[in-house]
């Protein structure tokens, strides 16, 4: 198998070449392998992968198959699997056995999606490196001494190494565009509500949002157009049919217009990374496209708004785990307080406690106007810039990430360089926008070359623009086909 | 804004997380290095703008009020550290 995205693979399994079982054979033999270095998965499903398999063989015998129909997926280990391990990423979840599945992992296997397993991430999603996971980092396919990006590390290094076909995510700061950007790969973050959150352990509710990490943005409107939709269990899912993504993948970009914002193109950008957007937007001139500067004026100020507003949400959703109804219990507790307090010390990590201390701290009596509610209003000027900037232009062209993956243990000892590296994703979240981020270049770091990311990003609900204008491109480019060594 | 020792450990009381005294002193510091890149923000005149909670300001819908779970009671609590009789048992809180 040369070509492995879920549309070739598609057409495969359609032809006959090979079923569904052996496909996943394939996949999970490529797991034992690998996984051992890279540390993607947390859990496999094996005999679930195995039993779907087959379900898939035996529907496409009878003619009752879609495009995903036997598709090998890998699920973030944030969404949860009815009576499969769902563990977060903490010691806090690592006994958790889901009752339920949640929405996107209901309607993937409704699809026919054959689930290989759970990948590993950053504890509760908090981090951009994959380093805060309980289960120990995940490596970058490309320099098994890199980070893969985070949160959603283990999903990105899982479809960058071919250990799935297709894999799930959830960004609420970047943590779907920056691994997928680290890893050489394609990761779309749609608006807040397109896609449900019901069964996704929640971080930042007002954030937090579903989507496909994938090989190519073809294969995300596949997956998107399997998730996306209304579901009555998600009050804040926007109401309305989503679209068929596939329909308008092959629009023209004559005439589209693109914006490229000033405030990207700064000094704590890096050369090579900038020399790739310049060559990009060349591509999208040469397919008619026109590129113009836009200004994002508060978008320095979306990292101070997001290290509020995230931790806040975080603190308080995160209030849930009290070692009463389910998830990790201290030994011998003296009383109820006492209960409460080393359930969590011992069950969290040190990330995730700082947040939940800077959340806490943010809502407190005295403190709630000057941080919380000021954050709040920083994020409307953040949001009005763009809806500023798209009455100028269709869509928004930049740098994923300033640098491309840095070393395992470069920027774990302080949080706030860490988190400075999220520039130019977490005001999308901010604003709720559908943001994707496709391979565009390469550079090479000690004999290893590491990909290069760039993301467009969307108006409100405009996934399907997204989608057409990131195809367009990896039709006339080949940096989505380039794979890592493992 | 910088914070104390002391700060950390009622915050921490408040979130229900034990940080020994130990522990304080590092964990001000890092959350102090935090609340400095926050307070970036607080130079921002921000008098006429509306706090936004939601990225389109969305409300929140209702639907009827009828009864659609069923009852999951012993399915549920299999997951639990400690039950007895359909409850979920804790330390005793009243002596």
């Amino acid at each position: 198998m040369s070509d492995r995205t879920v549309a070739a693979l598609s057409r495969s399994l359609a032809q006959g070449e090979f079923s569904s079982v052996e496909l996943t054979q394939d996949y999970l033999s490529r797991i034992a392998l690998h996984n051992k270095g890279l540390n993607a998965f947390i859990t496999v499903t094996e005999e679930l992968a195995l039993a779907q398999a087959a379900q898939a063989d035996a529907q496409r015998a009878k003619g009752q198959h879609g495009p995903l129909t036997g598709i090998p997926i890998a699920h973030k280990d944030i969404f949860c699997i009815q009576d499969v391990r769902t563990t977060c990423g903490s010691k806090m979840l690592s006994n958790f056995i889901a009752p339920y599945n949640a929405t996107v992992v209901e309607r993937l296997n409704a699809a026919g999606t054959v689930t290989l397993g759970k990948t590993n991430m950053d504890e509760f999603a908090m981090g951009s490196s994959n380093e805060t996971s309980f289960f120990g980092p995940v490596r970058n396919p490309w320099d098994n001494e890199r980070v893969p990006g985070g949160s959603s590390g283990g999903s990105a290094a899982a479809v960058a190494a071919d250990l799935c076909a297709i894999a799930t995510g959830t960004d609420t700061g970047g943590s779907i565009r920056q691994p997928a950007a680290f890893c050489g790969i394609t990761g779309f973050k749609p608006s807040y509500g397109r896609i449900s959150r019901w069964g996704m352990i929640a971080f930042a509710s007002s954030l937090d949002q579903a989507g496909p990490i994938s090989k190519s943005a073809e294969d995300a409107a596949l997956m998107m157009n399997a998730i996306a939709g209304p579901d009555s269990r998600d009050s804040t899912c926007v109401e309305g049919a989503a679209p068929d993504y596939m329909s308008t993948l092959n629009d023209s970009l004559k005439g589209l217009r693109i914006g490229v914002p000033r405030q990207h193109i700064t000094k704590g950008l890096g050369a090579e990374v900038e020399k790739a957007l310049q060559e990009a937007l060349k591509v999208f001139e040469s397919l008619g496209a026109t590129v113009q500067e836009i200004d994002l004026p508060n978008n320095h100020l979306s990292v101070s708004a997001y290290y509020v507003i995230a931790p806040a949400e975080a603190s308080a959703n995160l209030s849930r785990f009290d070692g009463v109804r389910y998830g990790y219990r201290c030994d011998k507790p003296v009383n109820l307080e006492d209960m409460y307090k080393r359930s969590r010390s011992e069950g969290f990590g040190d990330e995730v406690k700082r947040r939940i201390l800077v959340g806490t701290y943010a809502l407190s009596a005295g403190y709630y106007d000057a941080y919380y509610l000021k954050a709040q209003r920083i994020r409307r000027l953040i949001k009005q810039d763009f809806d500023a900037a798209f009455k100028e232009v269709d869509i928004i062209i930049g740098p994923t990430t300033p640098h491309t993956a840095f070393k395992i243990g470069e920027k774990s000892d302080d949080p706030v360089t860490m988190y400075l590296e999220d520039i130019y994703t977490i005001g999308v979240n901010l604003a709720g926008l559908p943001g994707i981020s496709i391979p565009a270049g390469s550079t090479s770091a000690s004999g290893k070359a590491l990909p290069i990311g760039i993301q467009l990003v969307g108006s409100d609900f405009a996934e399907a623009k997204v989608l057409n204008i990131a195809h367009q491109f990896q039709l006339h480019t080949d940096w989505h086909k380039q794979t890592a060594e493992v | 804004m910088a914070l104390e020792q002391t700060d950390v450990e009622k915050i921490a009381h408040l979130a229900r997380l034990h940080v020994s005294t130990e522990e304080a002193t590092e964990v001000a510091k890092r959350i102090s290095s935090i609340l400095e890149l926050i307070d970036q923000m607080q130079g921002i005149d921000t008098e006429n703008v509306a706090p936004m909670a939601h990225s389109f300001d969305a409300i929140q819908r209702l639907r009827p009020d009828v009864v659609t779970e069923t009852d999951q009671r012993e399915y549920l609590q299999k997951i639990a550290p400690s039950t007895q009789d359909g409850l979920y048992l804790v330390p005793k809180v009243i002596e």
